[in-house]
């Protein structure tokens, strides 16, 4: 500290930057923003715009006005269904998958025996792209050739991913199969961070294992509350590969980013109605975004 | 690190961002004819390699081959072509060449086609964009047909049905011995577009069904309706669960002699056969509905090659076109490959197969050849619209109304886009 004052005692007026110094700050801040006004705001703001066109990618852009977004609430079959599926993805990760990562976790934490076995084991499918868990579904849950009708036997075999009503349970549990595994390694490093003294503390306290867990170890692992969270809504609203592995999307698999997919990036090229389902997309994302900045940014006030 | 390197390491990550597109924009010197190819699979890849071998022998000129993954080949074909296409590229005949063509994308071989031998006007025509002009060679095809073991018909005395009516009854008969009549899967959402093509071409005849591709007629007349209505009168003897089935398991129920029939194009039932029971495989021509129609039209897709708008090699291009539309270029390829049949009549038709030999009688004898549901109709309508609307149908066939309707709808939207 007294360092610094004697040098700040002998410059007057605020420190000024030197010509190099502004060129490296230049580059080194103006490099980032560029990257990011040009891969990351340039093709959000044009999406936006693109999605009140009707363009094919190939002719003239046409001012559409909001025909695409009419057309997509009112005549697009797969539109609502896509908006369910991927809410139910969200309800399905983050109700079921990571409560049950978290007690995983507690139980591999508390020393049962072969944890690391159990460990490794299900961390394993983190390691698997969700395409290829897709792949795998495929090989166990295909009807005719897939190993569970095989084990299961019976007449009439069941059609896991074909019926539109049961296919997307299907993917979901192997979505979930993945997602356990990740929720569990967070907590398992959020709980060897709690202090054995809060337990001892509570255990001195005569509190039972139940509330030692939910009024002193969960509050404690709050952060890992928060990463878990974020993690879990964008895992639901990015979902896309393990349905385009199992049928494109398709028949009871329809999630927004596949729509968007179909519309866009294929054949089809129906650039300014894909736009607009991307734009829906981008709201529903935001919605999340928001409010857990807010919610982030008030706790930063109270702490 | 000091701030000097982080400073050089920044630039470099900057340059290596913007060097692959100035790279890009180097390459393509004069070194022969580029080929856009979506030829991926190990057979036709092949069987390509050898064409084009034989046209650098006899011409002493280079090919250059850019194979890309069929499918990726396809969903990208809008950005290959408004980017840096190859001088010549494969694509598909009909509709799907004439939506590029319209678009101002392709090259006008009109002058080629006048000194073309061997093709017949109905390959003309499906050559040809809407404003006359060809613009594409057609170099094979296969003709999609019912197809079913020669040996399960001898064995249960089975007859080929010639109308729709002995039809349903073959396979009622089927159903009662055990068989699925009917081997099905259109979990790639285009199979079973083929069996719709036959209905509707059958009961309502081929014009009607490319005025209704076409954009011009209306999905909810009672013309489609009964297509759909028929088909669902045959549903109960198709295999059940097509949505999840791959029509590479269907046909190898077809192989296992569990199923009777199928309807599939030539390639597609003997990739699953052993080559031992290859030879037991057949077919006969989708029975006949209404006999204003009778069995006329046959479908059949043509595949071939385009010249880019954006060619570098024009003469090369036109050199290596003029080659491929040859008998000799195709006997080549269907040497390696003798799944698909030539187009060219001039082409030696000695050494193949009994299928091959009847498929060629089949094409040879239709008075109209369609080219299959998503290559007769836009790519966005069949890709949105129609995959879907099928699955909805066999998930759900008694719901034609709903569906129609639905159909109609959203053809409304997409057709008057443009």
């Amino acid at each position: 500290m007294p360092n610094t004052r004697a040098r700040r005692a002998g410059r007057p007026g605020p420190r000024r930057h030197t010509r190099r110094d502004l060129i490296v700050l230049g580059v080194l801040l103006g490099i980032p923003i560029l990257l990011d006004l040009a891969l990351i705001w340039g093709p959000t703001l044009a999406s936006v715009g693109l999605s009140f066109t009707t363009w094919d990618g190939i002719g003239d852009i046409q001012w559409a006005g909001l025909k695409n977004y009419d057309n997509l609430f009112t005549t697009y079959p797969q539109f609502w269904p896509a908006v369910r599926h991927n809410l139910l993805w969200l309800a399905f990760l983050g109700l079921l998958a990571a409560p049950f990562g978290l007690l995983l976790a507690v139980l591999i934490d508390r020393g049962v025996r072969f944890s690391r076995f159990y460990q490794s084991t299900l961390y394993m499918p983190v390691v698997l792209s969700l395409a290829v868990v897709g792949f795998i579904a495929q090989l166990i849950l295909s009807r005719d050739q897939g190993a569970l009708n095989a084990v299961i036997g019976g007449r009439n075999p069941t059609d896991w991913l074909g019926n539109p009503q049961l296919n997307i349970w299907m993917v979901l549990l192997a979505a979930c199969w993945r997602h356990t595994g990740y929720v569990m390694i967070l907590y398992l490093a959020g709980l060897k961070s709690v202090d054995p003294g809060l337990k001892e503390a509570a255990a001195l306290d005569g509190a039972s294992a139940r509330q030692t867990f939910f009024r002193v170890v969960l509050p404690t692992l709050r952060p890992v509350n928060v990463i878990v969270g974020v993690i879990t809504v964008i895992e639901s609203l990015r979902a896309f590969d393990i349905v385009y592995a199992v049928n494109k999307g398709r028949n009871g698999l329809e999630l927004l980013s596949v729509l968007v997919t179909d519309n866009i990036i294929g054949e089809a090229s129906r650039i300014g109605f894909g736009s607009a389902l991307a734009v829906v997309l981008l709201l529903v994302s935001l919605g999340f975004i928001v409010t857990y900045l807010v919610q982030e940014l008030r706790g930063e006030q109270q702490r | 690190m000091s701030r000097r390197t982080l400073l050089r390491g920044a630039a470099v990550g900057a340059g290596a961002v913007a060097l692959p597109s100035l790279l890009a924009a180097c390459s393509g010197g004069p070194s022969g004819v580029t080929m856009g190819s979506n030829a991926s699979d190990a057979v036709p890849k092949k069987a390509f390699a050898e064409a084009f071998k034989a046209y650098e022998k006899k011409s002493k000129k280079t090919v250059r081959v850019n194979t890309v993954n069929h499918e990726n080949f396809q969903e990208n074909i809008n950005r290959y072509l408004q980017g840096t296409p190859d001088d010549v590229f494969m694509w598909f005949a009909g509709n799907r060449m004439q939506y590029f063509a319209q678009k101002g994308l392709l090259s006008d071989i009109s002058d080629l086609w006048r000194d073309f031998d061997g093709f017949t006007d109905a390959l003309k025509k499906q050559s040809t964009g809407l404003d006359g002009k060809q613009y594409l060679v057609p170099y094979y095809y296969y003709p999609w047909a019912v197809f079913h073991r020669k040996s399960v018909f001898r064995d249960k005395g089975y007859d080929v049905p010639k109308t729709f009516d002995q039809y349903r009854a073959l396979a009622k008969q089927m159903q009662k011995d055990g068989l699925v009549p009917f081997a099905f899967g259109d979990k790639d959402g285009w199979p079973a577009m083929g069996t719709f093509d036959y209905l509707n071409m059958r009961a309502n005849g081929y014009d009607f069904h490319i005025a209704l591709l076409r954009g011009q007629k209306s999905w909810n007349s009672p013309q489609v309706k009964q297509v759909f209505d028929l088909w669902r009168g045959l549903l109960p003897y198709h295999q059940k669960g097509a949505n999840g089935r791959t029509w590479q398991e269907a046909a190898q129920t077809l192989a296992q002699k569990k199923a009777g029939m199928t309807v599939l194009g030539l390639p597609h039932p003997g990739q699953q056969f052993s080559a031992a029971d290859r030879e037991d495989l057949d077919f006969f021509p989708f029975p006949e509905i209404d006999p204003a129609h009778g069995q006329d039209a046959v479908e059949a897709p043509i595949d071939g090659f385009l010249m880019s708008k954006k060619a570098k090699d024009r003469e090369g291009a036109k050199d290596l076109l003029t080659y491929l539309a040859t008998p000799q270029a195709e006997d080549v390829y269907l040497k390696s490959d003798p799944n698909n049949i030539a187009v060219n009549s001039g082409a030696d038709t000695a050494a193949y197969t009994p299928l091959q030999k009847k498929a060629v009688q089949l094409v040879s004898g239709a008075k109209q050849i369609s080219q299959f549901l998503d290559r007769d109709t836009r790519p966005d309508f069949a890709s949105t619209v129609l995959i879907q609307a099928i699955q909805q149908f066999l998930n759900r066939p008694d719901d034609i109304d709903g569906l129609v309707n639905d159909i109609e709808r959203q053809k409304k939207q997409i057709f008057s886009a443009t």
